[in-house]
């Protein structure tokens, strides 16, 4: 029952960094881009869901909505003034901005709320689910957390493989200049592609700081690390790579705290990672076409 | 007037100039061919054209409009297609999703319907592959698919960069048919290859460039028995 418990909660942890991972692995197949900040979005949406929540009052699903609409704003914005006038520059120079609008949010955040850790209050009010004569205990924001991540990746693959500016998306991951000769906008469908990633992450924000409810201008550093390697793990630039990475590593992450050590748990999610990397170094699901010339 | 104009423009990489001063005309139905060696400057003609690359200045003209400055994702809703060099499909997507982006900026389900039907017949090849996975085909298979998809926006005026590159001679033969037939069928091309005999032989008139300038323009037939040419790109 312990094991049934820890999976459960590793999969609930592990929707989360895949929510968090398709934002890295949609703009990284699209823009050719590492989004560094991308974690940070996601400290940004807790808080503004603590504003709207706590400060303000307001119902729950109003801060999370709010929230989705500030973030992506807000990630459209990031693309537009930081990450598009370097669209021709190399891809160092644009990493290196990625770390300095990551910074930029952490201090903007630190200035605005200051650097005590604020006690979030869940989103979620569901009950927790006792199953087995209470022996298996499983907590609503798991389950809201689980339901909310399926409805929104099997929305994200309909989206992508059915629709008109989804289609366009795939046709400008994979050749930008032909995608310009369809009559497709690359520029707008890159910020769409943020706008997408960013109110995900708002999401996640709100789902992880309802989890672990502790909310500081560093909330996002970590999980956006750890969803960066479930991004990898997959296979960056691949979509479902990125939703399995992401359970993945929450299911390895959470059995490890569970068995092994808990402070041992991130050594080893990141040490299983570079053994997927060894054997397969386009990540699992990673991209491999054979072309002909 | 012209269908397509190009006046003096010139095109830079940095420092270097890789078109200079080049003008030029493609009338209503008719195909025209740019020829010349590697590096000549014919692919970049053609990109700047669709707004791949943007000149430094010089003008060009659609049906008497001037599109220098429209941006190239405008372009093919104004009527004209560019099939790229090296066909450049969407290796992961299918033949059939290939076409369909092919008609992206067209709205009419059942004229795009059509179009696809058109291009099913004009390259059986296709229909038999229509679910295969565009990267997986033949490189003579991607060069139809890369012309039936700029067929599938309707274009007036279609741009073909080395449709026979990298092909064998029976694919060769097969594309330079599919070239009349398009002409035949009222859509002017505007033709770019290092095939100087094959261009020149569904041509009706061809630009010869050289290192960013034309040196010898006239009607196909006039190039073929011209001494120069036939020297230089003929190895005759």
């Amino acid at each position: 029952m312990k094991f049934l418990s820890q999976l459960i909660s590793g999969i609930s942890l592990g929707s989360i960094y895949s929510l968090i991972a398709l934002g890295y692995t949609m703009v990284y197949g699209i823009a050719k881009m590492l989004n560094f900040a991308h974690g940070d979005v996601i400290m940004i949406g807790g808080y503004v869901v603590y504003t709207a929540c706590v400060t303000a009052g307001l119902p729950a699903a109003a801060g999370v909505l709010i929230a989705i609409v500030f973030c992506t704003v807000l990630g459209v914005a990031i693309e537009r003034f930081a990450y598009k006038p370097l669209r021709s520059a190399s891809s160092l120079a644009v990493l290196i901005t990625a770390i300095g609008v990551s910074y930029l949010l952490q201090n903007v955040a630190l200035l605005i709320f200051g650097s005590d850790t604020k006690s979030f209050s869940s989103v979620v009010s569901l009950e927790p689910v006792s199953l087995a004569d209470g022996a298996l205990v499983i907590s609503g924001e798991t389950i809201v957390t689980i339901i909310v991540s399926v409805i929104i990746m099997v929305a994200l693959i309909v989206f992508i493989n059915k629709t008109r500016p989804g289609k366009a998306m795939l046709a400008v991951s994979e050749d930008k200049g032909a995608a310009q000769l369809m009559g497709i906008n690359v520029n707008g469908t890159i910020a769409l592609t943020f706008a997408i990633g960013s109110g995900l992450a708002a999401v996640a924000g709100a789902l992880l700081c309802s989890a672990y409810p502790a909310l500081s201008p560093y909330t996002g550093a970590m999980p956006g690390i750890k969803a960066f390697v479930a991004a990898v793990f997959g296979g960056i630039g691949s979509i479902p790579g990125a939703m399995i990475g992401g359970i993945l590593l929450g299911i390895i992450e959470n059995l490890s705290k569970g068995y092994i050590s808990s402070q041992l748990s991130d050594p080893i999610v990141f040490a299983v990672l570079i053994i997927v990397l060894l054997v397969k170094p386009t990540g699992l699901m990673g991209k491999k076409i054979n072309e002909k010339v | 007037m012209a269908m397509l104009e190009v006046r003096d423009i010139n095109v830079f990489f940095g420092v270097i100039q890789a078109i200079k001063n080049i003008s030029f005309d493609v009338n209503q139905g008719e195909v025209v061919a740019l020829i010349g060696a590697n590096g000549a400057g014919k692919t970049t003609t053609l990109h700047t054209i669709t707004g791949l690359l943007s000149a430094a200045s010089g003008n060009i003209y659609l049906d008497g409009k001037d599109i220098t400055k429209v941006p190239a994702h405008k372009i093919v809703g104004m009527g004209m297609a560019h099939v790229p060099e090296g066909r450049r499909v969407f290796a992961s997507l299918s033949v059939y999703d290939n076409l369909k982006m092919g008609a992206y900026t067209r709205k009419d389900k059942k004229e795009i319907a059509q179009s696809l039907e058109m291009v099913f017949t004009e390259f059986p090849r296709l229909k038999e592959r229509r679910n295969q996975v565009a990267g997986t085909l033949s490189g003579g298979e991607q060069q139809m698919l890369a012309m039936g998809r700029a067929l599938m926006s309707k274009p007036r005026i279609i741009l073909m960069d080395e449709p026979s590159m990298g092909l064998s001679p029976l694919y060769v033969d097969e594309i330079f048919k599919i070239i009349s037939r398009i002409k035949k069928d009222g859509t002017t091309v505007l033709l770019v290859e290092q095939n100087a005999n094959m261009a020149l032989s569904v041509a009706d008139r061809a630009y010869v460039l050289e290192t960013g300038k034309i040196i010898i323009e006239g009607n196909a037939n006039e190039l073929l028995n011209d001494e120069r040419v036939r020297k230089a790109y003929l190895g005759a």
